[in-house]
């Protein structure tokens, strides 16, 4: 049968059974198991009602049960398991954690982890500030949303045509290396692309370790769990001080090799920027909606108050609504983070891991459906359910503070 | 209040610019490809797309002269035009190691008595001592200014005339039947757990909440092995009954949670009026709580519809490879492998994959940026 035609029966057959499941279990539970009559009618009634909520739970329970919860318990046993269903106990992973593939997944995820999720919410936060404040603002939201739409392989076809590269005499069809082409050693380009991310670089070591001194400023009289955090959050923030001064070192003596086009998906380790692009490029529109809102949710008073106070659009900015705005930023900060977690499609569809760009999920992917090994592969995922379990507790843990 | 923040005009200035920057780099990678899905394979091969509205001075691909002789005298001659299109020619060539030897107007020497003149507009000349029609023509090289073409044959090819076996179009078909239903049923499954997590009275409802949360961050890449290996024991196997159960399963948790969210939302008078004046649940939830959910519906109908229409791993996993099951993002990954040089082709492709899409975002904006907002902001 044509897949279309079955696509339509299945349409009306699902919603058929499913409203009349719903129905009939209905009228089953109030007309033959419980009838509201006869000498137990009040009983019948309060019984009814408290099996009721389990009938329209029941489809949505037994999917997840089945789609969702059963598998990360099926996906552990596998794990301990070889590709012949043997049980071996932790070799799955002891084989992963020695294979350098597994360690260039784990160190690439880190560096989506850390560059994805700030860039995005960063351009984000920037976007939806300035859009707020200018009449064709809606316009430039809508652009800036709109790769949100579309799909990961898509996105991934109209970048690498921003990276492609041909041969220095032939004309760069690449619209990375037509610009790159244009720089040729002088002034300008040391200027452009050796002194500005110096300067950014720095600038941004200089905000790490101030956010430091502000993180420890605050350490005294604060309780135990706080004081855990903080440090741990100053820590980071001093690695990645240190990082952004060795690349500004880096960018001070660097020799580039201007005149040659570039194979931007080939130079090992800045190939994973180039990928990481993509993803930035698709969730800022994100990032900005949310923050936009959230923004616009800001009370006014506070505002006003400040200009009044002589406060400048910065001190407004990050004084008055940045640390109102705070839970909204982690939150959109966690929900990236997820997504990076997962990311796949892009890895895949543009280098498919090689030239040290693989991922996590595209790892496991490749354990999976190419080495047909379902031990290795199951360990690969639960790593990345690892990563996540993290971020899983504290959502649930909102949601309970929430529900009381 | 941003007229008072506003007001000092550098500052205006500024924001107007950076949006607009912002703006320019988000449209551009789009733009380029859409560009040069309208251009031909050579055009996009002998500039960039961002010089597809400009006037080109570029070498043109080689043309082999073609053309009926007449006899004039005792030479043979044919004469024609080199393009179609309006064209100016700066220089020419008979040769590959020579492609810029002669002006425009100038004749050139072939040999065995054969010469060909070729002006500036592309009209050529051909004499010869013999007639031509057992010779080998010579073949031109030419650098041409051509003015701006756009083309919607990359369109035809991709369309309708299967590559390797996968035509574009059939995918088309079968992203669509695999996005429909795995949209249509999770709504209603979802909406009745929905319902009953807002508005039913009952042990545990706080727990169940909790772990729809939970399960809101569970990885795909978890559920794929286990899943394929039961669909497999119950016989689904790889096909659309496996996709459709399985989008079906991993949409359900955030459908569940946007639902309830909204659904907690609505007012409780409505809700206990309809109650006490002896409606049932089933009553209450058809014909008060459904068509009051409606904007929390569609979004969620968005969410879901551009997730399966764009998802890569779950086809490739639950569904064959075959013609008649292969999707949009998975023939695109393959072009990509396959024909990654071929921009006029992967172009195309990609402009029909994301076509659907763009134009549910832009006609439904408003419901995707309402159920984003529902799904993150408390």
């Amino acid at each position: 049968m044509n897949p279309a035609l079955n696509a339509v029966i299945v349409i009306v057959a699902g919603v058929g059974v499913c409203v009349s499941y719903f129905w009939l279990a209905n009228l089953v539970l109030d007309k033959v198991i419980f009838p509201a009559r006869g000498a137990h009618a009040g009983r019948n009634i309060t019984r009814a009602n408290r099996v009721r909520p389990w009938l329209f739970l029941f489809p949505a329970l037994f999917f997840v049960g089945v789609y969702l919860a059963y598998p990360v318990f099926a996906t552990l046993w596998l794990s301990l398991n070889d590709r012949a269903g043997n049980f071996v106990g932790l070799r799955n992973y002891n084989r992963m954690f020695s294979e350098p593939k597994f360690g260039e997944s784990l160190r690439n995820n880190m560096l989506w982890l850390i560059v994805v999720p700030a860039a995005a919410t960063a351009f984000g936060l920037l976007a939806a500030q300035l859009t707020d404040r200018i009449r064709w603002g809606s316009i430039a939201k809508s652009i800036i949303f709109m790769p949100m739409a579309i799909s990961f392989v898509g996105a991934s076809v109209i970048w690498k045509l921003i990276y492609d590269a041909r041969d220095a005499s032939l004309p760069q069809i690449g619209l990375l290396n037509a610009v790159w082409m244009q720089f040729d050693g002088g002034i300008g380009s040391v200027l452009m692309l050796q002194a500005l991310p110096v300067i950014v670089l720095v600038t941004m070591a200089l905000a790490l370790g101030f956010g430091t001194w502000l993180l420890m400023r605050g350490l005294r009289g604060a309780r135990v769990p706080q004081v855990i955090l903080r440090l741990v959050l100053a820590v980071i923030a001093l690695v990645l001080a240190g990082v952004a001064l060795r690349w500004a070192w880096g960018a001070v003596v660097v020799s580039l090799p201007y005149g040659r086009p570039q194979q931007w998906l080939q130079l090992p380790f800045w190939n994973n920027f180039f990928l990481m692009a993509v993803l930035v490029w698709i969730q800022t529109g994100f990032a900005m909606v949310i923050l936009s809102a959230a923004l616009r949710g800001v009370p006014e008073d506070t505002i006003e108050a400040a200009v009044l106070d002589g406060a400048n659009p910065f001190q407004i900015f990050f004084k008055i609504k940045a640390p109102q705005i705070i839970g909204t930023i982690v939150v959109v900060w966690t929900t990236i983070t997820i997504l990076v977690l997962k990311v796949f499609d892009i890895v895949l569809a543009m280098t498919n891991g090689q030239w040290e760009t693989q991922v996590l999920a595209n790892y496991m992917y490749d354990k999976f459906f190419r080495a047909f090994d379902t031990g290795m592969g199951s360990a690969a995922a639960m790593i990345i359910m690892a990563l996540v379990t993290p971020i899983l507790v504290w959502n649930v843990w909102n949601a309970r503070k929430e529900m009381r | 209040m941003d007229g008072i923040v506003g007001s000092k005009p550098a500052l205006r200035w500024v924001t107007h610019i950076t949006v607009a920057l912002l703006v320019i780099l988000w449209i551009i990678p789009t733009a380029g490809l859409m560009v040069s899905s309208f251009r031909t394979g050579d055009q996009i091969t002998s500039s960039g797309w961002w010089q597809a509205f400009s006037t080109q001075e570029a070498q043109q691909p080689a043309i082999r002269i073609t053309g009926d002789e007449v006899q004039e005298g005792d030479a043979f001659v044919i004469e024609g035009r080199l393009f179609a299109n309006a064209a100016t020619i700066s220089a020419w060539g008979t040769s590959s190691r020579e492609p810029e030897a002669y002006a425009p107007g100038a004749t050139a020497d072939i040999g065995d008595g054969v010469t060909l003149t070729l002006a500036e507009d592309g009209a050529f000349r051909l004499t010869a001592p013999n007639s031509t029609a057992d010779m080998r023509l010579p073949r031109v090289f030419t650098s041409a200014a051509t003015a701006p073409e756009f083309t919607l044959d990359n369109y035809r090819t991709v369309l309708f005339s299967p590559l390797a076996g996968q035509s574009i179009g059939q995918a088309f078909l079968n992203t669509l039947t695999v996005s429909i239903p795995a949209t249509v049923i999770p709504i209603l499954v979802a909406a009745f757990a929905a319902y009953a997590l807002a508005w039913m009275q009952f042990p545990g409802r706080a727990m169940l909440v909790a772990v729809i949360v939970g399960l809101l961050v569970v990885p795909l890449q978890l559920a794929l092995i286990p899943l394929l290996q039961l669909h497999n024991a119950i016989g689904i196997g790889k096909g659309y009954w496996g996709i459709w159960l399985a989008h079906t399963g991993f949409g359900l948790p955030l459908a569940v949670y946007l639902l309830r969210n909204y659904m907690v939302s609505l007012p409780r008078d409505i809700i206990e009026n309809a109650r006490v004046d002896g409606a049932s649940e089933f009553q209450i939830f058809v014909k008060i709580v459904l068509p009051l959910s409606f904007p929390a519906l569609a979004s969620f109908a968005i969410f879901q519809f551009l997730w399966t229409w764009n998802d890569l791993l779950v086809a490739l996993v639950f569904l064959g490879t075959g013609n008649d099951q292969q999707v949009l993002t998975g023939n695109l990954v393959n072009l990509m492998g396959s024909r990654g040089g071929d921009w006029e082709i992967l172009s195309a492709s990609a402009f029909v994959s994301i076509a659907v899409p763009l134009l549910v975002f832009f006609s439904m904006q408003r419901f995707l940026v309402r159920g984003l907002l529902a799904g993150s902001v408390k």
